[in-house]
């Protein structure tokens, strides 16, 4: 039973982190109509700059930050030097120049850290158990991800439902012409919602860098669940991105835990051992090939523009 | 449909030239690096030939295309593991679970469309990565080991260098020819109707998504003689070859050459691949100039090199 809470906890929070990833990638793609495949890159960008500025400072929180800021600076330089020439241009023009992008970042990676992975270890004050209920201690860390990804999810509901930038990013995924031809700075707007989604890969990353190791490609095997993510959420839609992460994290941390003995209970130890690792690892990929032949538009599909 | 000289086709024939005349030179000069580098590079051309018949004449765009490489590879790869060395059986084995994945995944993946099918396909790609990894007594993730190439009763040795790049270059030519010829056909002329406008192919009568799924087969299943190939050229095949970023390999080669240009795939798979390796001998960080490069010759040369060609000659 026991067990059965904490890897549902595991699973929360791997959602939750999959859905900062995923909201970066939503907006950007509900918005600019952008493909950005670089999005992984920004998430390992995230972890490799926490990694350094941890080890600089000395201090976790102040590296962190520092991690997001540079991540959402380089976010912003991106999209002002080459991506802005992307947008209206085919999906598949983008698909092939972010492409390139997480060619040359990989490559720019392994030049300045070097091939081996770095590790970013976590203060004392974050590797103490805390009891959740009674006789269930779960690690400091992953709870406060679970907590610091919930008040991001909170603040991106506010912003994007109750401010005038939010309505202004509301308005840009439903008609871009539209509201530029109603005077909206929309470059402007355009590049702040990038940087905002570099923003939150950054943290997604620098947040995951302390359970795995900061290294190399990180980002790519991350950016397919975030797709993954948003294609069953609905294009465009905030709200179903972080419902179907969530969903995603839950089902993809309770089939690893679970599906081995689940399975042995059916089949013979072998077929069981093999079939185990390769089902839980497909379980996400049924799972979207399952809705989107019931749902080819997603669960959540934003409205129609 | 007399072929025009024009700058696109002179660069086709003078590549055809080439490519057919390069284990000549190989053999004059002793460079066989060349030779090896050339036969990778046919292979890969056939399977980008492939993805453009779909994706530059379909209009589907398949994110999971590699799938094949790897079904097609682990056909040949598994049979010789069980014994059966005969590539009169692997070869016909490894086209038939091809065309049979596309006809399951390409039914299913049909119904979306969009962005939604690209990640759909992307999906089924990457199951097969996972099955493919768990297949641990074929080597699961670390791949498997073709001892022996396939054995054609002494019709043709593939072990013989100069006799396996033409037998990849013979499969590559006949390739765009079928291609070629598909395109051209009643059937292509259908497929590309439904590319410009589906619902009106819809209400003259013809059922879109029968022709798709079937072009969307013939595609998968030339691929997969790809993949035969390539588990020959390497004697090796491993779930790497299905991995996302390796269909990404593929789409590359595709645009970067010219989408729904005949040639266009096969000049992207030797300009691709010819950057990579030349970019790796004086540089161990290749990357950091191809991916500038791709983002280039997006920004710059729109319909890729074949597209850039055909301007000029326009003028």
């Amino acid at each position: 039973m026991y067990l059965v809470v904490e890897q549902l906890l595991n699973g929360l929070q791997f959602g939750l982190l999959l859905f900062l990833l995923a909201a970066g990638l939503t907006l950007v793609f509900g918005i600019m109509d952008f493909v950005n495949l670089a999005h992984g890159s920004l998430y390992m960008m995230g972890a490799y700059f926490a990694a350094t500025f941890v080890a600089w400072t000395g201090s976790f929180v102040l590296g962190a930050l520092l991690a997001l800021g540079a991540t959402l600076l380089l976010g912003i330089v991106l999209e002002y030097v080459a991506l802005r020439h992307l947008y209206g241009r085919d999906h598949l023009d983008q698909v092939l120049a972010t492409f390139g992008l997480i060619l040359f970042f990989n490559d720019a990676v392994r030049l300045i850290w070097g091939p081996a992975g770095l590790a970013l270890p976590l203060p004392a004050w974050l590797t103490v158990p805390v009891q959740i209920i009674p006789g269930v201690y779960y690690p400091a860390y992953r709870l406060m991800i679970i907590l610091v990804a919930l008040a991001v999810a909170a603040m991106l509901y506010l912003v994007v439902m109750r401010t005038r930038v939010g309505m202004l990013i509301r308005a840009g995924a439903s008609n871009r012409e539209m509201i530029g031809a109603l005077g909206i700075n929309i470059k402007l707007l355009f590049t702040l919602v990038f940087g905002l989604g570099a923003a939150l890969a950054g943290l997604a990353g620098l947040m995951q860098a302390p359970i795995l190791t900061v290294q190399i490609g990180m980002g790519e095997n991350i950016l397919i669940l975030a797709f993954v993510i948003i294609v069953i959420g609905g294009i465009g839609s905030i709200r179903g991105a972080f419902m179907a992460a969530v969903f995603v994290g839950i089902i993809d941390t309770m089939g690893r835990a679970f599906l081995p003995d689940l399975l042995r209970k059916v089949l013979s130890g072998a077929a069981a051992s093999t079939a185990a690792p390769a089902l839980s690892s497909m379980l996400i990929y049924l799972l979207m090939a399952i809705i989107l032949v019931l749902r080819p538009e997603g669960l959540f599909p934003a409205a129609k523009r | 449909m007399t072929p025009k000289l024009n700058a696109s086709n002179a660069v086709a024939a003078l590549l055809c030239a080439a490519l057919v005349l390069l284990p000549v030179y190989s053999a004059v000069t002793g460079n066989i690096f060349i030779l090896t580098l050339f036969t990778r590079i046919a292979i890969y051309a056939l399977a980008a030939a492939s993805l453009n018949l779909i994706m530059g004449y379909g209009g589907m765009m398949s994110f999971g295309h590699a799938a094949y490489l790897g079904i097609g590879g682990y056909a040949v790869g598994i049979l010789a593991a069980e014994g059966i060395g005969s590539g009169f059986i692997q070869w016909p084995v490894a086209l038939a679970v091809s065309a049979l994945f596309a006809l399951l995944i390409g039914a299913l993946s049909l119904r979306t469309r969009g962005v939604y099918f690209i990640m759909i396909t992307l999906a089924f790609a990457q199951m097969a990565y996972y099955v493919a990894s768990a297949l641990s007594r074929y080597g699961g993730d670390d791949g498997l080991t073709v001892y022996k190439r396939s054995d054609f009763a002494g019709l043709i040795n593939l072990s013989d260098r100069t006799q396996f790049y033409y037998l990849c270059l013979g499969c590559l030519f006949g390739g765009l020819y079928l291609i070629w010829r598909i395109v051209n056909s009643r059937f292509g002329l259908v497929v590309q109707g439904v590319r410009s406008n589906e619902q009106r192919m819809q209400a003259i009568g013809f059922h879109a998504n029968r022709y798709r799924l079937v072009c969307f087969v013939i595609a998968g299943t030339i691929c997969g003689l790809a993949g035969a190939l390539l588990a020959n050229n390497t004697d090796f095949v491993s779930p790497a070859v299905m991995y996302w970023t390796r269909s990404g390999d593929l789409m590359v080669m595709v645009i970067l050459g010219g989408m729904g240009s005949l040639f266009g795939p096969v000049v992207g798979a030797i300009v691709y691949l010819l950057l990579e390796e030349l970019l790796s001998q004086f540089t161990e960080y290749s990357g950091l100039i191809l991916g500038p490069v791709l983002l280039l010759i997006v920004l710059f040369a729109r319909g890729g090199i074949m597209g850039l060609l055909g301007r000029m000659s326009r003028g």
